[in-house]
């Protein structure tokens, strides 16, 4: 009985990790059509700026609930000084183009954060140990459990509601989604589609970050933290379906109890048993479960 | 047709072994690895020209590269041309097998299923202790036709043996991609419905394309085996199989030749990178890969392909 209830509860923490990491990937890929290799990059950046911020805000004496802004503050700012280059820059160019051609782009970017990263922060591993002792433990009958790796759920909701919310139910939302479905229309009654995507790219690049950011306390932030994260983020949101945000979200709950059940019972398994759900949910629902209607062109 | 793609197969194949009696070590290494790498991107090259890139071309390097090395260290054959061959089947084999449920998919999902598929051969194989785990095992230098060449000769022999596979490989790509069968992708990558209604199965043309293309990745496999003296279960993974979708995509597929030039180049940029730049050599690689996919969408090949007279040239898009 304990076991299945630590299979499910551990399988939920890292599906809500997953679901915050692959959030961003899945709206830049739903907005722009862009399946971003950067991904893992930005998401380095994030946990970096975590730690840099954390430490600078412990320093100034804004420590305990403080690092969660600083946190905050990290993502929000590798958005607001990374997303303009990166788009601006390089992917205004190729909307549009070859979808593969874009992934490679995109694989170049990555490269270069890499090396980017390390000429920033170094080669030393960070550490950022005060956001998880914020919460406690908690007692779940018989298991105990770090009230951050809980609390982490309680942020997916937030993370992916707000995103739903945003692109659903408000009006830049709205203009967002006439963008996706006819640039030129919406282009011809008005709307500046550079600034959507310049927008749209912002927010992915603000989500990598954060789920970077809050990542940073569990574990040590150091380089190759960024290839760990892109396949498992393209697995979440090829699984649910490009493009659509429930369809990650089921995704990354998929892959997250499909994982945590493997740890348990066949350990062995555990290294490649993302990729193995991703081929048995391809092999039956060819273009992932939840895909967003598009019209044909013959 | 075939007798003149095999002559200029045949002359370039000689030129480039006798230019290899007065190179370093150091570059026949490394061209012998741009030839390895050069193969697989190849057989990426022939689905491309259908439409598609595989993420995934990882998992018939590593089986063509896993064949060859246990045919050579548990078998004891050690002739060249049997391994390399062995190489190629085993990776033909793993891709006719596989190719029924992955030739139904198309773009993102093709190249996300294939690679799904290679690193979960990556995750087996790191667990496989019998055959290293995820340390591999070493693999000892081939003989040639019954020649075991000394430590000084072993790299020009295995440089002379990839310049023939290399040669091979294109003048027999180079005659499929002209055929009927090798235009029909071309098509296909444009519009399958109508190819469809033409008579022919884009299913077959796809299918056809994935076995190709496996069979040169096993190719490469077992070359860069040998050339790297081990082999690991990371052959399979899927950082592997991205840099070689890059020198395809650098090649492109206007030309044979460009493919194995791009091969070159970029073994040379990571080699130098590497040597200059220690500490950014992922920086340079992505600078350089960027300009050339911003300047050259593409890539090399179709510079002069371009220049060539006859048949309709391609609308930018």
């Amino acid at each position: 009985m304990d076991l299945a209830l630590t299979i499910i509860i551990d399988g939920l923490i890292y599906a809500s990790w997953l679901f915050i990491v692959a959030l961003g990937l899945t709206l830049v890929f739903g907005v722009l059509r862009i399946l971003n290799f950067a991904h893992g990059g930005l998401y380095a950046l994030g946990s970096y700026g975590a730690a840099v911020a954390v430490s600078a805000f412990s320093g100034w004496g804004l420590g305990g609930w403080f690092s969660l802004v600083a946190m905050f503050i990290a993502a929000l700012a590798v958005a607001v000084i990374v997303a303009p280059v990166i788009e601006r820059g390089l992917l205004r160019f190729f909307y549009g183009k070859d979808e593969v051609l874009v992934l490679l782009i995109t694989y170049a970017i990555f490269l270069m954060l890499e090396d980017v990263t390390k000429m920033i922060f170094g080669v030393d591993p960070y550490y950022v140990f005060e956001p998880r002792n914020l919460l406690g433990n908690v007692e779940l009958g018989s298991l105990f459990y770090v009230g951050y790796d809980l609390a982490l759920m309680g942020l997916a909701l937030i993370c992916g509601f707000g995103v739903w919310f945003g692109l659903n139910r408000t009006r830049i939302g709205k203009i967002t989604l006439a963008v996706i479905n006819e640039p030129e229309v919406s282009q011809a009654m008005g709307v500046n589609i550079a600034r959507v995507y310049l927008l749209a790219f912002g927010l992915g690049v603000f989500l990598a970050a954060l789920g970077g950011a809050f990542t940073a306390p569990l574990i040590s932030v150091q380089p190759g933290i960024s290839v760990s994260v892109i396949i498992v983020s393209f697995a979440v949101v090829i699984i649910g379906g490009l493009g659509s945000i429930p369809g990650a979200a089921i995704g990354a709950l998929i892959v997250g109890l499909a994982r945590s059940f493997a740890v348990y019972e066949f350990p062995e398994a555990e290294i490649f048993i993302i990729y193995l759900v991703m081929v048995a949910v391809l092999i039956f629902r060819p273009e992932g479960l939840f895909t967003p209607v598009k019209a044909r062109k013959i | 047709m075939s007798a003149r793609v095999f002559t200029i197969a045949a002359l370039g194949a000689l030129a480039l072994i006798a230019l290899g009696l007065v190179a370093p070590d150091w570059l026949l290494f490394t061209v012998t690895k741009a030839i390895g790498f050069g193969l697989v991107a190849l057989g990426i090259v022939a689905l491309m020209r259908g439409g598609l890139v595989s993420f995934g071309q990882g998992l018939y390097y590593c089986a063509g590269a896993y064949v060859s090395g246990l045919i050579s260290n548990r078998l004891e054959v050690t002739d060249v041309a049997i391994l390399l061959f062995a190489g190629a089947l085993a990776g033909g084999l793993a891709a006719a097998a596989i190719s029924p449920l992955i030739s139904r998919y198309r773009g993102i999902f093709f190249a996300m299923l294939t690679m799904a598929l290679s690193m979960v051969l990556y995750g087996v194989l790191a667990k496989v202790t019998a055959i290293g785990g995820s340390d591999g095992f070493n693999v000892a230098s081939p003989s040639f036709f019954g020649w075991t060449p000394g430590v000084a000769k072993a790299d020009y022999a295995l440089f002379a043996a990839a310049v023939v596979a290399a040669a091979l490989a294109a003048a027999l790509c180079r005659l499929y991609f002209d055929s009927g069968p090798g235009l029909i992708a071309l098509a296909s990558r444009e519009n399958e419905l109508r190819v469809e209604y033409l008579g022919a199965s884009v299913f077959t043309v796809t299918q056809r394309n994935v076995i190709v293309a496996g069979a040169l990745a096993g190719l490469g496999g077992a070359l860069n085996g040998f050339a790297l003296g081990h082999i690991d279960p990371y052959f399979s993974y899927w950082t592997t199989s991205g840099e070689v979708v890059f020198i395809a995509i650098l090649g492109g597929y206007a030309s044979v030749i460009a493919v194995f030039g791009a091969a070159l180049i970029t073994e040379l940029v990571r080699s130098f990178s590497g040597q200059y730049f220690p500490e950014s050599w992922q920086l340079s690689l992505g600078l350089f890969l960027l300009v050339v996919i911003v300047f050259l969408p593409r890539g090399f090949g179709s510079l002069w392909a371009g220049r060539r007279g006859g048949g309709a040239r391609e609308e930018p898009k």
